[in-house]
């Protein structure tokens, strides 16, 4: 028999037991920690998932930002030692791509970040990138 | 439609990331793929419900019911310093499509996994893939027990354009993973110079 079934336990919530649990979902709306935008502004469509993200070299440390959230000093923090993608951050924040989509487009606007250009469709690599590339999987 | 200073202080110039999706049915295998060649991470998304068509999902009543959680996975492979190779499975369900065209766009390529014992479940992803004319090579996972088919046969049961490749492949294994990946990075190199190579014929 299961020690957790014993009859103190039925119908009585164990000290500590919360009536949702880790499936429930996070506890804060997504978007509360946006202040309930959705919306990155003008350069929303320039996040793409594989846009590199880096620290402005010019901008002052993050201490000097009073105004920014813990959530916009975490992703600063996590582009600190080398650019990361956008996909990176949003794992790494442990929070949607929605979200983190908007808190970068807070820090692009105060001069905190700034963002890699995605490779056109257009303008694919040259052969010798893509010769790299084959290189480099051939050798992992 | 980009404003082009917006990248007028792009950072460092010499990083370069590419992207690959990972497309198919359920359960063919694509989270497999991407976990076999590289270290794979959960990703969500959380996208506001407008987005996704009122017509799948009833609104009404709803004043703004406001968003809904897309998870998918994704990996990254190092090649060196400053060029990283992404490779993002992309959401099955129907209801998500969406998602691909901002996944898609500016990809180096597609995977498309099949299984040939339910084949149309890719139909949708090549679709997808050969009208936005993005390269991908179609891989057909062997599952242990299903029949094995050759090549051209699954090319000529999806009706692929010639030049199209299908690779056999083991998801699960990692030369095998591998392999697929470097297929279709030569397919899109030899697309992009066929490409090029039209615009300068074009008077």
């Amino acid at each position: 028999m299961n020690a957790d079934e014993g009859p103190e336990g039925v119908g009585r919530p164990r000290p500590g037991s919360h009536w949702y649990d880790a499936e429930a979902g996070p506890v804060v709306r997504p978007y509360a920690m946006t202040g309930g935008r959705t919306d990155p502004g003008p350069n929303a469509a320039h996040f793409d998932l594989i846009a590199l993200v880096a620290l402005d070299t010019g901008a002052p440390a993050p201490g000097a930002y009073t105004s920014l959230g813990p959530e916009h000093r975490a992703l600063l923090e996590l582009c600190r030692v080398e650019a990361q993608s956008v996909a990176e951050l949003a794992t790494d924040a442990d929070l949607p791509v929605g979200v983190v989509r908007v808190l970068l487009g807070d820090l692009l606007n105060r001069g905190c970040i700034r963002i890699s250009r995605p490779v056109p469709p257009a303008h694919l690599p040259d052969e010798r990138i893509l010769r790299e590339v084959i290189d480099g999987l051939r050798a992992l | 439609m980009a404003p082009e200073r917006f990248y007028a202080d792009s950072g460092d110039s010499t990083a370069l990331a590419l992207k690959i999706l990972v497309a198919g049915g359920f359960g063919v295998g694509k989270t497999t793929l991407v976990g076999s060649v590289s270290e794979i991470r959960p990703l969500r998304t959380e996208e506001r419900l407008s987005e996704i068509g009122e017509s799948v999902d009833d609104t009404a009543g709803v004043d703004r019911k406001t968003t809904t959680t897309v998870a998918m996975d994704f990996g990254r492979i190092t090649i060196r310093s400053g060029l990283s190779l992404y490779l993002f499975g992309t959401p099955g369900q129907a209801r998500f499509w969406f998602l691909w065209d901002e996944l898609s766009f500016g990809a180096l390529g597609a995977v498309v996994l099949a299984d040939t014992r339910r084949l149309e479940d890719c139909f949708p992803a090549v679709d997808f893939f050969e009208h936005r004319h993005i390269p991908f090579v179609v891989a057909v996972n062997c599952f242990p027990g299903a029949r094995s088919y050759g090549a051209h046969d699954v090319s000529r049961a999806l009706d692929l354009d010639p030049g199209t490749p299908v690779v056999l492949c083991d998801a699960r294994d990692r030369d095998s993973g591998k392999e697929v990946l470097i297929r279709l990075v030569e397919y899109a190199g030899r697309r992009h110079t066929a490409r090029l190579l039209d615009s300068v014929a074009q008077p």
